[in-house]
């Protein structure tokens, strides 16, 4: 399992870095490419946007959950994204280029669905204080809302929980606990 | 010698109790070398009483860091009266005072009489006596601790107080919390709530009848007040946003607190009798974690204003903000002592998160813990320690620090992680 990710993530990497290689303005660029390769329908296309989610969330929980909903892809529109998690920097709530693909389709998914309902979770690790925490994961989460709303999406269909460290994804105090838990939940 | 000899001992004192249920057991971690050697002699009591009361009063006293206890096996002889107390041999065993006494069973219940001793005075200095049912033995054990805890440090004893404290089990999805009231030595503690979403935020009303706390059981977080003796409760705050981190003004009419609702996180406070606001920070930045003054007429708050997190005083009277913290780039959290001389916080060092005392008079900042996961400092009302949360062998347990870092201990619980503990005021 965890070879297979790890194969599927320098899959992604790869193809990645071709797109990058063709798009040479690099930024937004990312999230355009992501939308041509969900547009081509290609196999390698949806499975690799899939896995984009598992392999950066490595040994995350949600990495098997995109993994198998590889064919969203093919009816990005109608169907909420299979990834529902982004995961952020320490102390940051900026979104990292390699989520703005997760947080681009559902913005196509919210605006193609006027009715549907978003609360986004804001998440953070357990260092430093519980409160200062909540706010955090405020913020995170708010950015979400702000960069969903800038592709079009109406406020009205988004709302924003923070849970700080409250309600960790994993357990433990490393790294690879700390970087499951600074994230963002998509919860429809 | 002392230190040595007491660092990881155990003092869990394991009895059988029907009503106990997730007790937290103490242990001290380390004793200071400035604690008074004192003996607490076996009360004369009958063996099949439940509680062995001397040993009650003995572990509050080595608690606090102010006290040495000898051990029994170290004692010659087990006076229970005053008169019976030989002072040479006592002072011999370099022993400075010495608590006797007895538990006599009354018609009613119990009567628990105590005597203390000056031994290099060679004097008697207080005699108590109270009269308990079976059930209040503890309680009158902490009581007696106050007396002779006020009697030789002239500090009022903080023995007989309460602590809340959140406890936490199980992880994504089935994860349970519940907020607890224990004794201050951690024991009869009682569930006062239980939910599968978090609770966060414990803070005592000054009269120690009523919680405030945040329970997101509504999927989001609200502040609610409950009396702790019937439970009874009403939700204070559901606003768009965060409803965090309330805190009790020293008169009970107001609540501070943290409200998201225009935005970003800022300190309100909120007048108890009609619930209005007023909205005491307005910036771009967070701002949160407000605790008052003693005097009610300052709060503390965090803010990341200057881009992390600090912590600023704001003046109730003049409306002015003025930053406190400076040393290193994490201070948050802070809670004043008792007399406002001094603010206890969470500092980020070298070595991670840890609980700090800064002197508002120099800004001198002094980190007293050893850990390095820190959260969550609650200053006892009299001001001698402080207790917080940590982790140890990866979970929550609460720790404690006297004020001037050179004894602590550990109240690790037997289920889950627990976390997020308060000191109740005194309770009279």
């Amino acid at each position: 399992m965890q070879v297979k990710s790890l194969v599927r993530l320098f899959a992604v990497a790869f193809s990645i870095t071709i797109i990058a290689g063709c798009s040479s303005t690099g930024g937004t660029q990312g999230s355009d490419a992501y939308g041509t390769q969900q547009g081509s329908g290609s196999s390698s296309g949806s499975s690799s946007a899939g896995a984009s989610t598992t392999g950066v969330s490595g040994t995350g929980q949600y990495g098997s959950t995109s993994g198998s909903g590889s064919s969203v892809g093919q009816q990005a529109d109608s169907r909420i994204p299979s990834a529902r998690t982004i995961y952020f920097d320490f102390d940051r709530d900026t979104i990292k280029s390699e989520f703005e693909s997760v947080v681009m389709a559902h913005a196509r998914y919210l605006r193609a669905n006027p009715s549907a309902q978003v609360t986004l979770h804001g998440h953070t690790d357990e260092r430093g204080t519980r409160e200062y925490n909540l706010a955090l994961g405020e913020r995170r989460a708010n950015a979400v809302q702000r960069f969903l709303n800038i592709q079009g999406v109406s406020n009205s269909q988004m709302s924003v929980v923070s849970y700080g460290e409250e309600r960790p994804a994993a357990r433990g105090s490393d790294e690879s606990a700390y970087s499951q838990n600074r994230r963002v939940v998509f919860d429809y | 010698m002392s230190m040595l000899r007491r660092i990881g001992m155990l003092l869990a004192l394991c009895l059988l109790s029907s009503t106990a249920y997730a007790n937290l057991t103490i242990e001290i971690t380390s004793g200071s070398d400035r604690a008074l050697p004192i003996g607490v002699v076996p009360f004369e009591q009958a063996s099949e009483l439940s509680e062995d009361v001397a040993q009650i009063i003995q572990d509050d006293l080595q608690r606090s860091g102010y006290f040495d206890p000898l051990e029994r096996s170290a004692m010659f002889e087990q006076p229970t009266r005053a008169d019976e107390v030989e002072f040479g041999p006592w002072r011999s065993l370099d022993v400075r005072y010495l608590v006797v006494g007895s538990v006599e069973q009354t018609p009613n219940g119990y009567r628990i009489s105590a005597d203390l001793m000056d031994i290099s005075g060679q004097r008697q200095v207080l005699t108590e006596s109270v009269t308990t049912q079976r059930n209040g033995l503890r309680s009158a054990a902490h009581y007696l601790s106050d007396q002779i805890f006020e009697a030789i440090t002239d500090i009022r004893g903080a023995f007989s107080t309460r602590i809340a404290y959140v406890s936490a089990s199980g992880v994504g999805d089935d994860m349970r919390f519940a907020l607890y009231v224990a004794d201050s030595d951690g024991r009869n503690s009682q569930e006062v709530l239980s939910s599968d979403q978090p609770i966060l935020s414990p803070a005592w009303s000054p009269d120690g009848e009523k919680l405030a706390y945040v329970s997101f059981e509504s999927g989001r977080p609200a502040i609610y007040v409950q009396q702790v003796a019937s439970g009874q409760r009403v939700k204070l705050t559901d606003f768009e946003g965060i409803n965090s981190a309330p805190a009790w003004s020293p008169d009970g009419r107001r609540l501070a607190m943290s409200l998201s609702k225009d935005g970003q996180p800022e300190i309100y406070i909120m007048n108890l009798a009609d619930r209005s606001l007023t909205r005491i920070t307005n910036n771009s930045s967070i701002d949160t974690e407000p605790s008052w003054a003693p005097d009610g007429r300052s709060l503390l708050f965090t803010s990341d204003r200057s881009g992390g997190p600090q912590i600023y005083r704001y003046s109730l009277t003049s409306q002015e903000t003025q930053r406190l913290t400076f040393t290193g780039n994490y201070n948050a959290r802070g809670r004043f002592s008792p007399d406002g001389e001094d603010i206890f916080l969470i500092h980020r060092s070298s070595r991670g998160y840890q609980v700090a005392r800064q002197e508002l008079s120099s800004n001198r900042l002094v980190v007293l813990s050893d850990s390095s996961q820190d959260e969550s400092p609650s200053v006892a009302p009299n001001g001698t320690m402080v207790i917080f949360a940590t982790k140890r062998g990866g979970n929550g347990v609460l720790s404690a620090v006297s004020a001037d870092g050179r004894s602590s201990f550990r109240l690790p619980s037997p289920q889950g992680d627990v976390r997020e503990p308060a000191w109740s005021p005194f309770m009279d």
